[in-house]
């Protein structure tokens, strides 16, 4: 039997300690990724907490708070200044430029998260330049449709999957 | 590599200050070892992989569980349908445990069988003594973590053990509980426990290795290594033979995971713990059936806690007790019998733990026990003493060399 050549060994060696690496390298991935995924939310966590609220009571210029999947939602009836002053606007001066008749399904009812884009603290209401929200931690002001005007927020304030059910009935997630 | 040697690089410059990549290279790669060893030596190594097993799916599942009577059964159900692949994480774990158990007992009989318990591996043998009881504590205090019916109940048969103990015992039971009952103190403290176990395990395992690597592996032959010519480096003959080994038990340990998973458990621990209600048979899992045999078998509630303790330290003695200067039972035709008689033993003994103790397993159980305790006290001094052992081959290599001239001719 004639002898292969040096270059011919030492690549059938290489081949197969490669071929061995990769499956190796590609069996180690298979077996680390449920280690890594058991840290998402389960299932218990993603079932949309889907949330129903009762609009009746409110009031023109009454807001209340839900809590929603762990977070605060503002709920606003506003007034017919509250919506003007919304719609009034020219985009090319918002951060984040987005109609008002863009975030709300009926004008009268203003449903957003109410947590800051910044840095995640809760804006109080009725406060600020723009008559909306403004949020104490590092000043960022939001207007009656929950836009940043100013300060260091990036987008407006974040409006959640929501439907009406009937006239006075909302069901949010 | 050669960096190591060399002290050039970064893995140089790291191995100067704290020498970590020499000591692996030394012990996992460069090691001699000698060039005999069959299959039943890879159940080492497996132990160890399933040790590591255990230790990273039993953090994970650690994130997802609540020790407390009100939670933890609805958050092992929580784990099994909620939390991502953790149906997965929590089978591993349990089937682990028994895998794990599989491996070291059949790692406990070869040393039986090729006499790896004899000098100067006699402290190699309490180490790995030690960490079965570590072993089979943590195994006990996981077992109770599920809060079924069979959790709490063998909880409350083997932690009430300990009130044979004359005097102190009922306040030691107590002491143990935090109160008078198993209850959520005992659930809560087993699990700091059971998390704490493993790293102690963890610690005697690497003793048990540097005991080993003091004189070095035994072989099948039972003699000595003569010199380099005798061995072979650890790398890549061993490495890639306990790799296949590991493939093979993955393939069986997968298919148990995935098909199987339930078969080595109890359904009644399926059931939530309810401490007005005793199941009907009361049994632990089977890696206790042999020992849960011997304690039943004395009618005497002090005299079996004694026995089923007795049964593991027996081995402690086992070094003196076998008298015979030859280790393997390759060359020792009586004891080779014997160790099968032992292992036949063991398996009656497990079939009769599983059992419940009425009618012929009463007697059978009894008989069992006696010749488990018969079997090294009596029987192994003896035999050393009166067994004319085959003649043993000069050296490992001309044991090998003498097969393959043999069958050339």
């Amino acid at each position: 039997m004639e002898n292969n050549s040096d270059d011919d060994k030492k690549t059938r060696r290489d081949f197969i300690h490669i071929t061995s690496g990769v499956t190796f390298a590609a069996g180690a991935a298979a077996a680390a990724w449920p280690l890594i995924d058991q840290m998402n939310p389960s299932a218990d966590v993603l079932a949309l907490a889907s949330i129903e609220v009762d609009l009746e009571p409110l009031q023109p210029g009454q807001s209340i708070s839900v809590l929603w999947r762990g977070k605060p939602l503002f709920i606003r009836r506003r007034t017919e200044e509250e919506i003007a002053k919304a719609r009034d606007i020219d985009l090319n001066i918002l951060k984040d430029p987005q109609l008002d008749e863009d975030r709300v399904k009926n004008s009268n009812y203003l449903v957003m998260v109410g947590v800051c884009t910044h840095l995640g603290c809760v804006p109080l209401g009725q406060q600020g330049e723009y008559g909306g929200w403004y949020c104490p931690c590092h000043g960022s002001h939001y207007d009656t449709s929950g836009r940043i005007r100013k300060g260091p927020a990036p987008t407006n304030l974040e409006i959640p999957p929501y439907v009406f059910l009937d006239e006075n009935t909302i069901k949010i997630g | 590599m050669s960096n190591i040697k060399n002290g050039k690089g970064i893995i140089g410059w790291i191995d100067y200050r704290l020498p970590i990549f020499s000591t692996l290279q030394h012990t996992l790669v460069d090691y001699p070892t000698p060039k005999n060893l069959n299959y039943w030596w890879n159940f080492g190594s497996l132990a160890g992989i399933f040790l590591m097993i255990q230790i990273i799916t039993g953090i994970v599942l650690a994130m997802h569980y609540t020790p407390s009577v009100e939670g933890a059964f609805a958050s092992i159900e929580h784990i099994m349908r909620d939390v991502n692949y953790g149906w997965l994480i929590r089978y591993i774990h349990m089937n682990g445990a028994s895998f794990f158990f599989i491996v070291v007992y059949i790692h406990i009989f070869r040393g039986l069988y090729y006499g790896s318990y004899k000098s100067p591996r006699e402290v190699l043998w309490w180490l790995g003594l030690i960490i079965l009881l570590l072993m089979m504590a943590t195994a006990f205090m996981g077992y109770v973590l599920p809060w079924g019916q069979m959790s709490f109940w063998g909880a409350t048969v083997i932690t009430n053990l300990f009130s044979a103990v004359p005097i102190v015992g009922t306040a030691v039971v107590e002491w143990l509980w935090g109160g008078f009952a198993v209850d959520n103190a005992l659930l809560n403290r087993f699990f700091a426990l059971h998390y704490l176990f493993p790293f102690l395990i963890v610690g005697v395992v690497i003793l048990h290795i540097v005991a080993l690597h003091t004189h070095g592996s035994n072989n099948p032959l039972g003699i000595d290594r003569k010199g380099p010519q005798d061995s072979i480096p650890f790398h890549p003959y061993y490495t890639i033979k306990d790799l296949f080994g590991l493939s093979f038990v993955l393939t069986i340990f997968a298919a148990v995971v995935f098909y199987a998973p339930d078969y080595l458990g109890h359904p009644d621990n399926y059931i939530p713990a309810d401490p007005l209600k005793t199941p009907a048979h009361i049994v632990p899992e089977w890696y206790f059936l042999p020992f849960y045999a011997i304690l039943r078998a004395i009618p005497d509630k002090l005299g079996g806690v004694i026995a089923m303790i007795s049964a593991i330290f027996i081995l402690f003695a086992l070094p003196w007790l076998d008298t015979s200067k030859v280790r393997s039972a390759t060359f020792r035709p009586i004891y080779k019998k014997f160790f099968w008689f032992l292992l036949i033993d063991v398996i009656i003994l497990t079939w009769v733990g599983g059992s419940p103790a009425e009618g012929k397993f009463i007697l059978i159980g009894r008989l069992a026990t006696i010749y488990y305790f018969a079997h090294f006290i009596i029987f192994m001094p003896i035999i050393g003493i009166i067994e004319t052992p085959r003649p043993l081959p000069n050296s490992i290599s001309e044991s090998v060399l003498k097969k393959t001239i043999k069958d050339r001719i």
